[in-house]
């Protein structure tokens, strides 16, 4: 994904057990964070296409 | 190149004679010049029409998928790769299979020549390391090197890695090639500069599934891109759609690709459509010292675990 042009700060991976709560709150914030300082994104979305 | 030919008529005719096999995988010569076409041989007679030369860039380990025949199968480095790609999936048996290995130069990339040419070729003929060009009021030699395939120019694997006979002495393995420049050209892009680039390659392509189709590994009994319930990817020429049919294919190729360029060649477009396996490929080399297809004994990295895998990614 990121050799394609994807934002690596998009791109998260994490192993979370259902007992880790602090730790899943962590990496949502971790997440979060990282999407808002890059943005909206423009790039793999598809768009509905035009009808004239 | 020509005694070539003769071994593999010569292999193929004692093979079918003897009943050890009952149909032969190979090539004959097609209509057209560099267009050599596949062709199954069933009696001894027929075994006269098989030829070899540049111009087998096909990869045959795509017709055995499933077969339950004995079959005779002609094949190069790259084929021999996926044959044993295919031994390792149980899509056929190695019992089952007498592989006539043929040592490869590599091969002829008949959009390359053909560029290089204003009027219509007529015929291509081969002496050891040079190509002879001949059409209408022309006539050109050309070096071997000059007109191979982009992945032939990098192989390290030349010689069938299995086989039951050869059809000549093996040829020297090239060295010192680098082999993944091109990939690492494109690594080193940003983010921005990578999207750009991967639309510009896609922005031809006309959703024709031929790469898949050349492809010994896409032998799904229904590929992702045809099932409609559910429906994982458009059908249109939506180029994010587009996108997706294509990594997604090349991640279905992880860990078995042998960059054999079948895809390559049968883009009518001739989009560089191993692009993205090539950063797959070289991923399973560095981070699991993993070539596809070298050995029937040992597990490809994605159905294995080491302790050692590579994790660092995930937090």
């Amino acid at each position: 994904m990121e050799h394609m042009g994807v934002e690596p700060q998009r791109l998260h991976f994490s192993w979370v057990s259902s007992a880790e709560s602090t730790k899943f709150v962590h990496v949502v914030k971790e997440v979060t964070a990282s999407v808002k300082e890059i943005g909206p994104n423009d790039r793999f979305v598809k768009t509905t296409p035009e009808v004239t | 190149m020509l005694d070539y030919a003769e071994r593999i008529r010569a292999i193929s005719k004692r093979l079918l004679e003897q009943a050890i096999v009952e149909l032969i995988i190979g090539f004959r010569k097609g209509t057209v010049p560099m267009m050599n076409e596949p062709c199954i041989v069933r009696t001894p007679e027929e075994a006269e029409q098989l030829v070899w030369d540049g111009n087998c860039g096909i990869n045959l380990a795509n017709y055995l998928t499933g077969r339950k025949e004995k079959i005779g199968i002609v094949s190069k480095g790259c084929d021999s790769r996926n044959i044993v790609t295919h031994i390792i999936e149980n899509k056929i048996k190695r019992e089952q299979i007498y592989i006539i290995g043929v040592p490869c130069q590599g091969m002829i990339d008949r959009r390359r020549l053909t560029s290089m040419f204003e009027k219509e070729i007529q015929s291509v003929s081969e002496q050891n390391s040079a190509v002879l060009v001949k059409g209408d009021g022309f006539e050109k030699k050309l070096s071997r090197a000059e007109v191979l395939q982009e992945n032939c120019t990098t192989c390290i694997h030349r010689n069938p890695v299995l086989c039951d006979e050869l059809a000549g002495d093996p040829v020297e393995e090239q060295k010192d090639t680098d082999r993944y420049a091109d990939v690492c050209r494109i690594e080193s892009m940003s983010s921005k500069e990578k999207w750009i680039y991967f639309n510009d390659l896609l922005s031809e392509c006309i959703r024709c599934y031929a790469c898949r189709d050349a492809c010994p590994l896409c032998y799904c009994p229904t590929c992702f891109v045809d099932e409609s319930q559910p429906q994982w990817v458009g059908k249109g020429q939506d180029p994010i759609d587009v996108r997706t049919f294509h990594f997604l294919r090349a991640y279905h190729c992880a860990g078995r690709c042998t960059d054999c360029g079948a895809c390559e060649r049968a883009c009518p477009m001739g989009i560089k459509v191993r692009t993205f396996t090539r950063k797959l490929e070289k991923d399973c080399l560095e981070m699991f010292g993993w070539e596809a297809g070298l050995s029937l004994d040992e597990r490809p990295p994605l159905d294995t675990y080491r302790p050692d895998d590579p994790n660092h990614f995930i937090k």
